[in-house]
């Protein structure tokens, strides 16, 4: 058997497949061994910041412990460290932005998505809407400072005035503060809500809508009760993505927020957050300082890592869902 | 890997300057004075070719991190150095040198008002610890009698990066203001009880320009090259001095400098003095190795000594007060002692 079929043609083209088989076993073997590294390398990087974040910030957490998260004041010539202040304005002014970007956000979404505009104008729109996204955050702080402080002082002022008892308005604006920087922030997460929830919103079953538009519901319908419910969970995870780029967002807030370490419940009052002062400080920074502001990273790098893993595994749901419909 | 990046840059800066017979100095620190060294160095590379002056304007706190583990010949900072700091420094001490000096203003937005705003002494520290709320204060009323202060909120400017800046205004304000010692104290950042932060002088002054009603501190050099208005203050003699290179040398030309050259002047004497004068200062050691380092010693001495001379001559143009006469013998002396 061997020996007859040493010159036929399908035994050439075995050894030629086998030859073919080992070279690209080999490839196969050495490419998987290349993404195993490099997707395992990016978990070991994470990793690694996070451990040398910790031991920087090791001084700091021995000294003040937990009671340094609900400590409330920042002063560096006696070295008494606490960041509620820094954590308050974090996730006020992230949630302030969220507020406001969200409802815009999804309407964009459904704009985009749905057939208003014929898809050539569309898609230019979906390029304009991601562009805001490469637009540096300097530039963004600058606009704040030159076009949307004039806005908010003398709106501020005149709350204040006017409604001065509402804890909101409670002080006058100084220019920069928390309303001015929540309504940059705002702009500058819109793109990531508004595309992510476009895309959650085009996984909506086309025959279900031709099903409910069939049935003699109005567009209004469709997208309130078909594609609204069902891109939902995909939408607040887009919501949440954009919370966790709004907390780390670092130059457009040291421009805008006031950077002072105070708490007030007055939407005009200055304030800080934990990237803003982190840039401002560590330049100059000596000794324990260093260390608290290492702690403030690691709280930071937390609450960011948090909240990303709750938008991934709710993004991962909305999957789900759809793929049983 | 701050450590190592700074390395990696400093060694690509000598890398592409490395000549025959150049010499190429490497230095970093203080913002503050950062033009007129910029300005200094490129003069003195005109001058001679053959020695390279890189500075980096890093901040003072950096800058002396960078002095203390060797990775620059000689550092830059306004608050000199400490005495621990010093005694980090391997291999021998550390020579301070004061090269230029600067004033510190009290910059403002005031609609309507042309002529300067006196402040007494007891009024702008008060101010900084929002104690003075409005404009039309009482005490700053009877202070301008020529003056209709308009009824607005005082709004606080300070620095909200670490600054030299800062170290010197809080280090004034606290030795005129005993509350102001005990609320706040002095450093390159403090905890501020009122107001807004920006970053960097651009920041302050942003905050002044935008919203009437502002008070701020910021560098003379700035204030006077983009033309905010400057407060006039009462110095210790009781006069209200406004802020000129005059009066800021006059300030500085009183100071009794001790043999380590490290004076903070945060509260001249003089019935001519501005109140806010700093020093700023350069970081040698007193010795460099001629192994290691050929030729750095001798390079620095020549540096400094025209920088004491000649480059004083640049001072005024730039918005920084030339030294008097005295300091500068002092400083040569110290310079000197550099091998």
């Amino acid at each position: 058997m061997q020996t007859a079929t040493a010159s036929s043609p399908a035994a050439k083209t075995q050894f030629i497949g086998n030859k073919r088989a080992q070279q690209s076993r080999a490839f196969d073997t050495a490419f998987s061994w290349a993404t195993f590294i490099a997707s395992w390398g990016t978990v070991v990087l994470l990793l690694w910041i996070a451990v040398q974040v910790g031991y920087a910030a090791l001084p700091a957490v021995q000294k003040y412990g937990l009671g340094f998260i609900i400590g409330t004041q920042w002063d560096p010539v006696n070295d008494q460290y606490g960041a509620l202040p820094l954590i308050y304005g974090t996730l006020v002014s992230s949630a302030l932005a969220l507020l406001m970007s969200t409802p815009l956000g999804v309407a964009i979404a459904i704009f985009l998505t749905e057939d208003y505009l014929p898809l050539k104008l569309r898609s230019v729109l979906k390029f304009l809407v991601e562009l805001l996204a490469a637009i540096p955050s300097v530039i963004y702080g600058l606009w704040g400072i030159y076009v949307v402080i004039p806005i908010t002082t003398p709106m501020g002022n005149w709350l204040n005035e006017h409604a001065g008892w509402i804890p909101l308005f409670s002080t006058p604006s100084s220019g920069p503060g928390f309303l001015p920087a929540a309504f940059v922030l705002a702009i500058m997460i819109l793109p990531t809500i508004a595309a992510l929830s476009a895309s959650a919103l085009r996984t909506t079953p086309m025959a279900l809508k031709e099903g409910a538009a069939a049935l003699g519901a109005t567009r209004w319908d469709v997208i309130l009760q078909i594609s609204l419910p069902i891109a939902a969970s995909g939408i607040f995870g887009a919501a949440v993505l954009g919370l966790g780029r709004a907390m780390g967002e670092t130059m457009a807030l040291a421009m805008l927020v006031g950077n002072n370490n105070q708490i007030s419940a007055s939407l005009f009052a200055p304030a800080n957050t934990i990237a803003s002062l982190l840039a401002n400080s560590f330049g100059e920074a000596t000794g324990l300082e260093v260390a608290a502001l290492m702690y403030l990273s690691f709280i930071l790098m937390m609450l960011t890592l948090g909240i990303n893993a709750i938008a991934e595994l709710i993004l991962e749901r909305t999957g789900a869902t759809v793929r049983h419909l | 890997m701050k450590k190592l990046f700074a390395l990696a840059i400093i060694s690509a800066f000598s890398l592409c300057s490395a000549g025959a017979d150049t010499i190429t100095l490497n230095s970093s620190g203080a913002t503050f004075p950062a033009p007129i060294y910029g300005r200094w160095f490129a003069e003195y590379n005109k001058l001679h070719p053959d020695v390279r002056i890189n500075y980096q304007s890093v901040g003072s706190g950096q800058g002396i991190k960078s002095f203390t583990d060797g990775l620059t010949d000689f550092g830059a900072s306004d608050a000199a150095m400490a005495d621990d700091e010093i005694a980090k420094v391997k291999d021998g001490g550390v020579v301070l040198l004061p090269m230029t000096a600067g004033s510190i203003v009290l910059s403002y937005n005031l609609p309507g008002i042309t002529a300067s705003v006196q402040l007494p002494r007891d009024v702008y520290p008060a101010i900084f610890l929002g104690e003075i709320k409005r404009w039309n204060d009482p005490k700053i009323v009877a202070a301008n009698p020529g003056l209709t202060l308009p009824d607005l909120p005082i709004t606080v400017a300070y620095r909200a990066d670490g600054s030299g800046t800062t170290y010197n205004f809080t280090n004034h304000l606290a030795a005129i203001s005993p509350e102001f010692k005990t609320k706040v104290g002095s450093g390159k950042s403090v905890k501020w009880p009122v107001g807004v932060g920006g970053k960097g002088n651009e920041g302050v002054a942003s905050q002044i320009k935008g919203t009437p009603g502002t008070i701020g501190y910021v560098e003379y050099g700035y204030a006077q090259q983009i033309k905010l208005p400057m407060a006039t203050l009462q110095n210790q003699a009781g006069k209200f001095v406004a802020p000129t290179p005059d009066s800021g040398s006059t300030a500085l030309s009183l100071v009794a400098l001790p043999d380590n050259l490290r004076a903070f002047v945060t509260d001249p004497a003089g019935d001519g003095s501005y109140p806010i004068v700093t020093f700023t200062w350069w970081l040698c050691h007193t010795q460099y190795d001629a192994k290691t380092k050929p030729g750095v010693a001798d390079a620095i001495k020549a540096l400094a000594g025209w920088c004491l001379t000649d480059g004083q001559k640049l001072a005024p143009e730039l918005g920084y007060l030339p030294l008097p006469a005295n300091v500068v013998a002092k400083v040569q002396a110290a310079v000197g002692q550099i091998k």
